[in-house]
């Protein structure tokens, strides 16, 4: 037995069982054999973002010259980023918009969200995967599905000019930041519906029907026991959406225009163009500082409002 | 029955609300295909008429071919590690009680919340510094990392989902850790498996920001569809490509809930502990 235990260790090298003795230690800590599995994920994730994050940290407070780097630390970068009020006025809007975003997707998902969870009774699987199958396929060809659609020859302007409705195309659909913002909050819907979907999906319907016992109407039982006890749900919703939107690049890129640029396109260009990789890191650093605290106020701000309201 | 009429009521605003909310997530889409079969250079209504010719173009185009299988490598490559490394991660996570497991969990699944485009830079930052030069390699090491998270939440519910003491009777029946794990976990969580490996394919294949940063002189699918862009002419080709990716993402992802759907079903119902 020991014999065929040791063969079939060995030719799974997948597993990290070693010598007899490593893996009976193993087998009796739960917590080891927890880890062993979770490590070759643990060392990826700590290669590829913990790691990498360190190093843009160092970076940010490094100065670029010519095509090198002078790694004596500075603060130089940060105090450039307060002197030139380009950074802030672009990190700024970046926040406006995502935050626009955020709001609307949320406020268009949360009937999806409230309809399939509590006006679905069969094939609720069905209306999930068709909600969130567009979410799975090529953010740069949805992007660019949008820049079809809203183009200064664009559907949108050459079907109503076919029409006779406009004589001339409406310029302010692209290159606009309206146009960044619907793109956004159509790109990121089916990720704001699941986690909504989640919370009223839980909500015991018995105290839904206590409510309307005790009197009260629809709107009033939406408003004192529905929305209350999904809050969390959109909450998360809002997270997940305004903190990868905040950094996004590829749709202002295609559809921004000069007025509708993020902070997402100047770190880019700071790691192309401009080729001040420092700048770069320290525009990263403080773009990952803004969302944390912006999340973070968010929270408690909601946290407050549900001790309030419950 | 009927005390639960008034929540089971249908409620038609919600009704029409749905169909329009489902109609606007598809139809801009869905203008790609359309306008890939209009016979024009010029991607507007009204439509000239029916044509494969830029399709057929497209079949002509040598770079096309040359960035279709890069990204097929890099897809494959990603799946079977990201679900490999996200299999034992999985069982890790429902399995047993590690210490801070919540943390962990969170940590792993940071790609799918923070800008894609500190990931990117960041990993940038490091290969450069490590002198390690940009490569398919490269991207594959980034789509790894963006892939995890997607594979480990398609399989924690296939763990979730059965009954730990099938293993514990297995191995009291004299099988080791190996053997157990390969005639007992694997056949139970083989349809998990299946769809992790082809949503995580799904997901390189469709990568752009960690591509974009990460490539050397072989391009992705979607970094040659990016390089295109900046040329209306090219526009044509570029729908067809579109449209072909599309369709296949859509299969894929797809054929991957399907096989799923029993797992998450029963996720999405009990999210409750």
């Amino acid at each position: 037995m020991s014999g065929q235990s040791a063969t079939s260790a060995n030719s799974g090298s997948t597993r990290p069982l070693g010598a007899g003795r490593l893996s009976r230690w193993l087998q009796r800590s739960e917590a080891a054999r927890g880890f062993s599995l979770l490590s070759p994920t643990l060392l990826i994730m700590t290669i590829g973002v913990a790691v990498p994050f360190g190093i843009l940290i160092v970076m940010s407070f490094w100065t670029q010259i010519g095509f090198g780097f002078d790694t004596n630390p500075t603060v130089a970068n940060y105090e450039n980023f307060g002197e030139r009020p380009i950074y802030g006025a672009l990190l700024k809007r970046s926040l406006w918009m995502s935050g626009s975003a955020t709001i609307a997707t949320v406020l268009l998902c949360y009937p999806i969200a409230y309809f399939v969870a509590f006006h679905i009774h069969r094939n609720k699987m069905i209306w999930i995967v068709l909600i969130t199958l567009p979410f799975w396929t090529s953010y740069l060809l949805r992007v660019f599905a949008w820049k079809v659609v809203l183009g200064y020859e664009g559907v949108i302007n050459s079907a109503l000019m076919t029409l006779g409705l406009i004589e001339a195309p409406l310029e302010f659909l692209l290159y606009s930041q309206l146009a960044v913002v619907i793109t956004l909050v159509h790109t990121w819907a089916a990720f704001a519906i699941l986690p909504m979907y989640v919370s009223l999906e839980k909500i015991d319907k018995s105290l839904l029907e206590a409510a309307t016992d005790l009197g009260d109407g629809p709107v009033r039982r939406f408003f004192r026991i529905t929305l209350p006890l999904s809050l969390p749900g959109v909450i998360s919703a809002s997270l997940l959406i305004f903190i990868p939107t905040t950094g996004d690049y590829i749709t202002p890129a295609l559809l921004g225009g000069p007025d509708g640029t993020m902070i997402g396109n100047l770190i880019q260009k700071q790691f192309g163009a401009i080729n001040n990789w420092p700048m770069g890191a320290t525009l990263s650093i403080i773009l990952m500082l803004s969302i944390a605290a912006i999340a973070l106020i968010f929270m408690f701000a909601t946290n407050f409002v549900r001790k309030r309201i419950s | 029955m009927s005390s639960k009429s008034y929540i089971r009521r249908p409620n038609r605003p919600l009704q029409i609300y749905a169909a329009i909310f489902l109609i606007v997530l598809y139809v801009p889409v869905l203008f790609l295909p359309l306008f890939s079969l209009n016979d024009s250079i010029y991607v507007k209504f009204p439509l000239k008429g029916f044509t494969t010719q830029w399709y057929v173009e497209l079949f002509n185009r040598e770079p096309v071919w040359a960035a279709l299988m890069n990204s097929v490598k890099v897809g494959t490559t990603t799946s079977i590690i990201a679900t490999g490394f996200g299999v034992f991660a999985a069982k890790a996570i429902t399995r047993y009680r590690i210490p801070g497991r919540g943390l962990l969990v969170g940590f792993i699944m940071l790609p799918l919340v923070v800008p894609g485009i500190i990931f990117g830079v960041a990993l940038l930052v490091l290969l450069s510094q490590l002198g390690i030069p940009l490569s398919l390699y490269t991207v594959t090491i980034g789509h790894v990392i963006v892939s995890l998270p997607f594979a480990i939440a398609t399989m924690i519910p296939r763990f979730e989902g059965f009954d730990p003491s099938v293993e514990e009777a297995s191995a009291d029946l004299g099988e080791n850790a190996w053997w157990t794990f390969w005639r007992v976990t694997f056949p139970i969580v083989f349809p998990g498996i299946l769809a992790s490996l082809l949503l995580t394919f799904t997901v390189s294949f469709d990568e752009f920001i960690m591509a974009f940063f990460l490539s050397g002189t072989d391009p992705t699918l979607p970094m040659y569809i990016w390089s295109q862009l900046r040329f209306p002419r090219e526009f044509p080709p570029i729908l067809a490509l579109a449209s072909i990716i599309l369709l296949v993402s859509f299969i894929l992802v797809f054929i991957g809930q399907w096989i799923n759907r029993d797992a998450q079903a029963k996720t999405l119902a009990n999210e409750e502990e």
